[in-house]
């Protein structure tokens, strides 16, 4: 009775760790949902997989927990990060609906989803808990014991995987290329351009004679207003241009009030010694 | 603690991914929501072969990560192209069938 009992819970420690990490991850899921900036939902997502990552390895499932950490939160987020970073950071979501009460049906199709699930869950008779050390020791250890399913009983959906992924890399590479439509110029064709041009010599840097010198600050010229064209073609169009022109007049012209007032000031000390 | 709770967290974040592909609208984080629940379904499978005590589920869940790995290449770049066409990423921007 007591061994039964024993088989069908896991211990203490396993307890504590699910009861913790589970609200982590649940959290890092909703905030994947819920925040605004993609970034801040790849990141977040990142630490739910890794929390998934340590139940796989708490499961038994040791090779999974391991590719689940370097494939999952190593490659696949990395290049959801990238993408994000191609896209433009800036771009969050808008909030606006679109459909009108689409977001409250979306959250009662979601909760009713949710109970769906958790009472068929409930509902199944899920009493017998085996445990994966047998099935482990089988073959002398996890990897061995999944190489051996690999390549006997599952190796036919193994090579079809092969197959996948070719067909996902070629994919790739024809989905993102993109054909050059005219010839692309040479190097006197551009020196010839440039000195038809008005500007021969390179252009300004950023933030000469500016306060700062991040390259999406203009530069001022000497008159104090900023140069459009100290800034490179990006950012000018993606409208990302950070203007420190009004901030550095203003600071400027608090400075001569300063030294006016204390000039003043002096002038009327003067004066009262007088 | 009885592992069936392990279904319940798996049961739990596959419905958080389901609502919010259907809430959001930038086509990055509904692709994340979608892995959310590939990662939701893993974790069920994992469990499964737990209780059964065989490696049958954890094969399954390792071709399902492989299938996602696939699926995440061609569905990037599917946005990336999106986005060079259109300049955004939004789902409801993609309202024509030809770029």
């Amino acid at each position: 009775m007591t061994g039964l009992a024993a088989a069908a819970t896991t211990s203490t420690g396993e307890a504590v760790q699910f009861w913790i990490l589970g609200t982590v991850a649940v959290i890092g899921a909703l905030s994947t949902v819920l925040l605004k900036r993609a970034v801040h939902s790849a990141l977040s997502l990142a630490g739910t997989m890794i929390i998934l990552a340590v139940f796989y390895l708490a499961n038994g499932a040791y090779f999974l927990g391991v590719v689940q950490v370097v494939v999952y939160t190593g490659a696949i987020m990395m290049l959801f990060l990238f993408v994000v970073m191609l896209v433009g950071v800036t771009a969050a979501d808008s909030l606006k609906e679109t459909l009108k009460g689409q977001r409250w049906l979306a959250l009662g199709c979601g909760l009713g989803f949710g109970i769906l699930l958790a009472a068929g869950i409930g509902s199944a008779s899920l009493n017998n808990f085996n445990g994966l050390g047998a099935a482990n020791a089988a073959h002398g250890g996890n990897v061995e014991g999944l190489a051996n399913l690999i390549f006997t009983k599952y190796v036919f959906a193994f090579e079809i995987t092969g197959a996948l992924l070719i067909t996902a890399t070629v994919g790739a590479m024809v989905l993102t290329h993109r054909e050059r439509t005219e010839r692309a110029k040479t190097q006197r064709e551009m020196s010839e351009e440039r000195v038809r041009s008005s500007h021969l010599p390179p252009l300004p840097a950023p933030g000469v004679y500016a306060r700062h010198n991040a390259v999406d600050i203009a530069g001022l010229l000497p008159d104090g207003t900023p140069s459009e064209l100290t800034v490179m073609q990006t950012l000018r169009r993606r409208g990302q241009m950070r203007d420190v022109s009004n901030e550095a007049l203003a600071d400027l012209k608090a400075l001569e009030q300063r030294s006016e007032a204390r000039l003043g000031r002096d002038n009327d000390e003067e004066e009262v010694a007088k | 603690m009885n592992p069936v709770n392990y279904l319940y967290l798996a049961a739990l974040l596959f419905t958080i991914g389901a609502s919010g592909v259907l809430v959001r609208r930038n086509a990055i984080v509904v692709f994340m929501c979608v892995e959310l629940m590939l990662n939701a379904c893993n974790l069920a499978l994992v469990t499964f072969s737990r209780m059964h005590g065989n490696l049958d589920g954890q094969i399954v869940a390792f071709f399902t990560m492989v299938v996602a790995a696939a699926e995440v290449v061609v569905g990037l770049a599917i946005i990336v192209s999106l986005f060079r066409s259109r300049h955004s990423a939004s789902v409801d921007d993609a309202s024509l069938m030809k770029l």
